[in-house]
Order: structure tokens, then C-alpha cells, then sequence
């Protein structure tokens, strides 16, 4: 059991971590998910005891890791796979750490088979692949046979098979009764893995619950119809007419309509009693990833622009037309879709100000309200502004430039908006 | 994908949570786990090799040409003792052993070893003195070995060039003393490694420490400055050392076993702090 305490790290001006307090509790795999620099890593490094928190504590099973009798037997961590002397052959390494914790030297042998390093346990690990060197730490946290495991970015550089090896080693781990506490800033890896999630954002609490709620709290099952483009009015007519079914009808941009509230069947019956001829009535449901982007897109720190080469490119010949750009690429318009259910605001995003007090259910100032970055030409600019408000540097889509001028095909996108469409599943390093 | 969990979060310890045992019994670790896993970590690196090798290389290499070069020549020693041949391969050596113990600690910083080390062992002072009494010894042991085999080596060639006999006190300095100055200077650099937590940074220090007085009393002519160039000489490392051969560059200043004394002083302070900042800092 990992609690923490209104946790808190400065580093000079920078709050690196904000009044963070949650539990880890054993037999379950627990994932912390946040945006590169969020403080998920300054985190784990005050958990081991490494970093010394500016305010708050943190405690390993009711004590503070440092003053655990025999830490390494009780806690393992997978910190970063560079963390050892590259200079020592990875068998050494593992020993001296054995020997530190009173472990007898045959585990070291033991734990090197379990991942799968013992062709080269006497190969210096200076010339490891990441993926070699994320194992060599793997096994230095499964040295000690230990009640607690935390790993920080434990799939980065493995290969498929490497991913699915540590997906269910968790998940064995935590089924054995251990805590097992995974860092991750991808939302899909956890989605497979963790049975609990914590999600912080620019250092402070933005979720913490199960994957189970995360989804029923944030799955944006929708339906999307879609009318004769020859007939517009047909459209309005069913607009009305679904409305005042009881559903929630959004246009999106190429000209289907987002319903929500209402089962496919009876969006059905109502067009077929308005006499609506429908093109397309398909449902989606928004994934994990979207959820997960939509509640920290406020909280991203580094997020690419797209590149102008600005007086580096050669005038383009008369007729020719600029490239298309490829979806998603730090076109400023970009947004993830907001949930469906109008009023159901199961998070609010972090303002970046630690100065405020923590109002929220989960310690994020409440009611954000309406933010200056909000999209003018964004049809749900209204609702976005409510349900995740843009970080207030993100520039505004130039108003010639609506994000329907982008090239997304409509019906092949998985994200339900035709804005320009950022592929879910990438990790977000990859926008 | 997930099991479906009790929407409870809130449990007080002692709870009715599973626990995990693990059958591999846990003991109460000490310093001497610390020194068995620091005593494999000094000898599973290159480095450690390398400058030990170095170091033999030139105290004997140097001890031994000499040796040779003074017992083929006439020159005569006026009965001063032929153990004092040996300094100059001990001075250009501890450079090596300043720089093993300086890689000692700052290695680890520089690799990140360190999270590592005080993840698996949160008892950060435990780590630097296991750290420093393993290389101590290591430093100690090479040493007097070198020192002892060019002391033997020059004794029994340099009987007929006028070299007294050395006396069982100048065996001891010459030998036991000067091994454990250096030693300790290997400590000090040790203890420096783990402040400045950065290799290049704390070598070029510690030589400087090491060669920087006696340079800088050599360039000071102004007469107003002689005491200073005086302090200067007499205290300088490579003065010191040759204190423990009787054959000081000045008359006044330390003497007999006050370089052992003084070297100690130092690296006491140093590892005081070097302990409090481990302490206090963040890894």
C-alpha cells in the first residue's frame, strides 16, 4: 500500500508536483498516467525516498521509505533502464545490488532467466539495446521478491513480444497480492494493464478511480446519421424531430449529425416516422485514449507546432497546389471530442496555477469556465470551453482556416469530430 | 481488459487487502552487505583495473629505472637511505589513485547508478562508508605492495652507492606511512567524488590540490610573499609525501608522521561533508 499526502516538489520556481494525494493499494495493477513532464517520474523519486518532498509525505505499507528495515525486500522499482554502470557486466550489477540486501547470489541467476537475459549476464551492459537495458531493470526490481513494484515507463524500447511479456508479468504480480504501481503515458497500454488508474496533470490529481468508471464516466458512445447531402432540409427536419425525441443532436463538420441519448432503434423510428431518409446510422464509442486526451490536452506542456519552414521553402510554380498536411500535425485547431453527456463533467482540468485552492472531487479547481483558447469555428466551442478547456497559450485556428479545410476522410476517422483528426492510439510524443 | 474493482478507495492500513510473502527469508542488512556489494562493484568495473594497473606500472617502472639508473652511475648517497628513491613513482601514481577514488562515487552520478544503489539501500551514509572503507583498503593494500617491492628493490641494489641501511622506523614510513597518506588522499578525492557528483569536475580538483601550491610558490618572487611561498612549499602534497622519506624541500614546517596527521584532518572534514549533504540533497 503506497499513500500519499499532499505531496508537493518545487524545484526553484517550478512546481513540479502539487498537493498529490492518493492510494496504491495491493493486488491490483495501478496505473499514473500523465503528459510528458506532468511529475509522474518527480513522483516516484519522492515514493523511493530520493527526492525529499517540499511539502506532504509519502509512505511505503505506514512508513516512509527510508526508514524501511530492508527497503530492496520490500519495494522493487524500474526507475529508468539507464540507471546502472554501464562499464559492469549485467550479472555483476545485479549481484552487488543482491548483496547490499542480504539476497542470496542464486536469485540473481533466478531473476536474469525470468527476463530473459541470461545469454548475456556477463556481457557489460554499456552495449544493451533499451529494450535489453529496460529487462535488466525489470529483474533489479524483481530482485528482492518484493510486496511493492513500481515501474516508471516499463514497455519504452521493448519489442511486441517484450510489451506482452511485461503486460502480464503485472498483471501476475498484482493477482499475487502485490502492489503494483505502473507509469505510463499511454493511455492504450494502460487500458490493457491497469485495473486502477491515477491521472495527473501538471503535477496535481486529475482522476482516480478504476478503468472500469474511467470508462462508464467518460465513454462517449454516440451515434452518428447522416441525411441526403442533396436535401438539406431533411437534415433540420430531423434535427427538430430527434430533439424532441429527447436526444442530443451536434452537427459535425462534413454534415452528419452526432446523437446522443437516444438508442440506434428509436433514432430509426423517429426518422422513419418524419419521413427522413437516412444515408448512414452507425454507432461509435469514443476510446480510452480519447478520454484520456480530452481530460489532459489543457495539461499538455510540450506540444508540437506544425513546421513552417517559413522562407526556406521555394515559391511554389503557378497552378500548383501546397501539399496537403498530414492530419494531426500540430494543426492549432485540434481538439479531442467532448464527451457526450451535457453536465456530466467528471473532471476538471488544472488551471497550472498552484496557487488555487483545490476545490474538485479529486483536488483540481472546479469549473474552469470559459477560456480564451476556445476554437470560434469549433461547432462545439461552447460545450468544449465547459468540458475541457484549452491551455490558454494555444493560439486561435485562424478563422480562414476552419478545421473542415483539413483532409480528414469523414467516415474512416475514428475520432467521431471531422476536425483534423489526430490518430488516438499514437502515443501523444508522436503528435 | 480489467476486473471490475470494489469502488472502495478508501482503506485505513491493516485493511482486508491481500498481502504477498515472499518465501526468500529477509534479513536485517548492515554495513557488511554494503561492503560485500561495493567490494563486487570495485572490482567489476575497468576502471578500477586500469588505474590500479597504471599505478603499479609507474611506481614500480619508475622505482625500478631509478634504481638502476643510480646503482650504474658513481653518484653516491652520503648515507641517506635508498628507500627515498621510491618517491617519485608514488607521486606520479597518485594521481591514479585520486582518480580511482574519485570515480569511486562520481561514477555513479555520472551513470545514474546511484538511484539504483540508494533505492536498493536507503541508508545513504551506510553506501559512502561502505564505499570509502572498501577503497581505502583496496588503495592501502596496492600501495604498501608497490612501495614495499621498490623499498626491497632499491635497498638491494643501492648497497654499494653510500646508501645507509634504512632503520625499522624508516621501513615504516617509507612503507606503512607513505601508503597510507596516499591512501587517504584517495579518500579525500573520494569524499570530493560525492560532493561535486561529477567525475572531470573532481579530478581536475583534487590534481589541482594535488600540484597547484607547489606550482604557485615556484612563480612567487616578490619578497613581501615569502612567508606565503614558504607555507606554500612546506605544505604542499608532494612535500609532504617526501616527509616520509626524511627528505623534506624545507627544514622548518611539518614533520616525522604530521603529513599522516594533517591528511587525516582533511579528509575527516571532507567526508563530514560529503555525509551531510548526502543526507540533505535530493539523489
Amino acid at each position: 500500500m503506497i499513500e500519499a499526502v499532499g505531496l508537493t516538489k518545487r524545484y526553484g520556481d517550478k512546481t513540479a508536483v502539487y498537493n498529490l494525494s492518493f492510494q496504491v493499494r495491493p493486488g491490483a495493477v495501478t496505473g499514473f498516467l500523465g503528459p510528458n513532464g506532468s511529475g509522474k517520474s518527480t513522483t516516484m523519486r519522492m515514493i523511493l525516498g530520493l527526492d525529499n518532498p517540499t511539502a506532504g509525505h509519502v509512505t511505503i505499507g505506514g512508513h516512509p521509505y527510508r526508514k524501511l528495515p530492508n527497503a530492496a525486500r520490500h519495494v522493487g522499482a524500474l526507475l529508468d533502464a539507464k540507471a546502472v554502470h554501464g562499464g559492469r557486466a549485467a550479472r555483476n550489477h545485479l549481484l552487488s545490488l543482491a548483496q547490499l540486501s542480504g539476497i542470496p547470489a542464486r536469485r540473481v541467476d533466478e531473476v536474469l532467466g525470468v527476463v530473459g537475459l541470461q545469454d548475456v549476464a556477463r556481457r557489460r551492459s554499456k552495449g544493451f539495446s533499451l529494450g535489453m537495458g529496460q529487462r535488466l531493470g525489470i529483474a533489479a526490481a524483481l530482485l528482492g521478491d518484493p510486496q511493492v513494484l513500481l515501474f516508471d515507463e516499463p514497455v519504452n524500447g521493448l519489442d511486441p513480444e517484450g510489451i506482452h511479456w511485461v503486460r502480464n508479468l503485472m498483471k501476475a504480480l498484482a493477482a499475487e497480492g502485490r502492489t503494483v504501481f505502473v507509469s505510463s503515458h499511454l493511455m492504450s497500454e494502460m487500458a490493457l494493464t491497469a485495473d486502477h488508474l491515477i491521472v495527473i496533470g501538471r503535477g496535481q490529481l486529475m482522476a482516480d478511480m478504476s478503468v472500469t468508471e474511467f470508462i462508464s464516466a467518460n465513454s462517449a458512445d454516440f451515434a452518428r446519421v447522416r441525411t441526403p447531402d442533396t436535401e438539406p432540409q431533411l437534415r433540420e427536419k430531423l434535427t427538430s424531430a430527434l430533439t424532441e425525441a429527447g436526444g442530443h443532436v451536434l452537427p459535425e463538420q462534413d454534415g452528419a449529425l452526432r446523437v446522443t441519448g437516444l438508442p440506434l432503434p428509436r433514432i430509426s423510428d423517429v426518422a422513419h416516422a418524419s419521413d427522413v431518409r437516412l444515408w448512414e446510422l452507425s454507432p461509435h464509442q469514443a476510446s480510452l485514449e480519447e478520454a484520456y486526451m480530452r481530460m489532459t490536452q489543457g495539461a499538455v506542456d510540450y506540444r508540437s507546432t506544425a513546421d513552417q519552414k517559413a522562407g526556406l521553402q521555394q515559391p511554389l510554380p503557378p497552378g500548383a497546389q501546397p501539399p496537403m498536411p498530414v492530419p494531426g500535425q500540430g494543426q492549432p485547431g485540434w481538439y479531442a471530442p467532448p464527451p457526450p453527456q451535457q453536465g456530466g463533467q467528471p473532471f476538471a482540468a488544472p488551471q497550472g496555477a498552484p496557487g488555487q485552492a483545490p476545490a474538485g472531487p479529486y483536488g483540481a479547481p472546479q469549473a474552469p469556465g470559459a477560456v480564451p483558447g476556445g476554437q470560434p469555428a469549433n461547432p462545439y466551442a461552447a460545450q468544449q470551453a465547459q468540458q475541457a478547456p484549452q491551455a490558454p497559450q494555444m493560439p486561435q485556428p485562424p478563422a480562414s482556416a476552419p478545421p473542415a479545410a483539413a483532409p480528414a476522410p469523414p467516415s474512416a476517422a475514428p475520432a467521431p469530430a471531422s476536425a483534423p483528426v489526430t490518430d488516438p492510439t499514437k502515443p501523444e510524443d508522436a503528435r | 481488459m480489467s476486473t471490475p474493482q470494489p469502488p472502495t478507495q478508501q482503506a485505513a492500513p491493516g485493511s482486508p487487502y491481500p498481502t504477498y510473502t515472499s518465501p526468500i527469508p529477509v534479513v536485517r542488512t548492515t554495513l557488511l552487505h554494503a561492503l560485500a556489494s561495493e567490494w563486487t562493484k570495485i572490482k567489476s568495473v575497468r576502471s578500477t583495473m586500469w588505474t590500479l594497473g597504471v599505478f603499479v606500472l609507474l611506481v614500480l617502472g619508475i622505482g625500478l629505472l631509478t634504481g638502476a639508473v643510480v646503482a650504474s652511475s658513481d653518484s653516491d648517497l652520503a648515507g641517506e637511505s635508498a628507500l627515498s628513491l621510491g618517491f617519485f613513482g608514488l607521486l606520479l601514481g597518485s594521481i591514479c589513485v585520486i582518480t580511482l577514488g574519485v570515480l569511486t562515487t562520481a561514477s555513479e552520478y555520472g551513470t545514474g547508478m546511484i538511484r539504483t544503489t540508494m533505492t536498493a539501500c536507503p541508508s545513504r551514509g551506510r553506501v559512502l562508508a561502505a564505499k570509502g572503507i572498501v577503497f581505502f583498503l583496496v588503495a592501502f593494500v596496492v600501495t604498501l605492495v608497490s612501495a614495499t617491492l621498490v623499498g626491497l628493490f632499491h635497498v638491494s641494489t643501492l648497497e654499494g652507492n653510500g646508501a645507509g641501511d634504512p632503520t625499522g622506523e624508516e621501513w615504516l614510513k617509507g612503507t606503512v606511512g607513505v601508503s597510507l597518506y596516499i591512501a587517504l588522499l584517495g579518500l579525500l578525492s573520494l569524499a570530493a567524488g560525492s560532493v561535486i557528483r561529477h567525475s572531470a569536475g573532481a579530478i581536475t580538483l583534487m590534481i589541482g590540490v594535488l600540484l597547484a601550491p607547489l606550482v604557485i610558490a615556484l612563480f612567487m618572487f616578490s619578497e613581501s610573499l615569502k612567508d606565503v611561498q614558504q607555507a606554500l612549499f612546506e605544505y604542499s602534497i608532494p612535500n609532504q609525501m617526501s616527509i616520509f622519506y626524511a627528505n623534506s624541500l624545507s627544514d622548518s614546517g611539518p614533520s616525522g608522521w604530521d603529513p599522516l596527521w594533517i591528511v587525516l584532518g582533511v579528509t575527516a572534514v571532507a567526508f563530514a561533508a560529503a555525509f551531510a549533504l548526502l543526507e540533505k540533497r535530493d539523489v
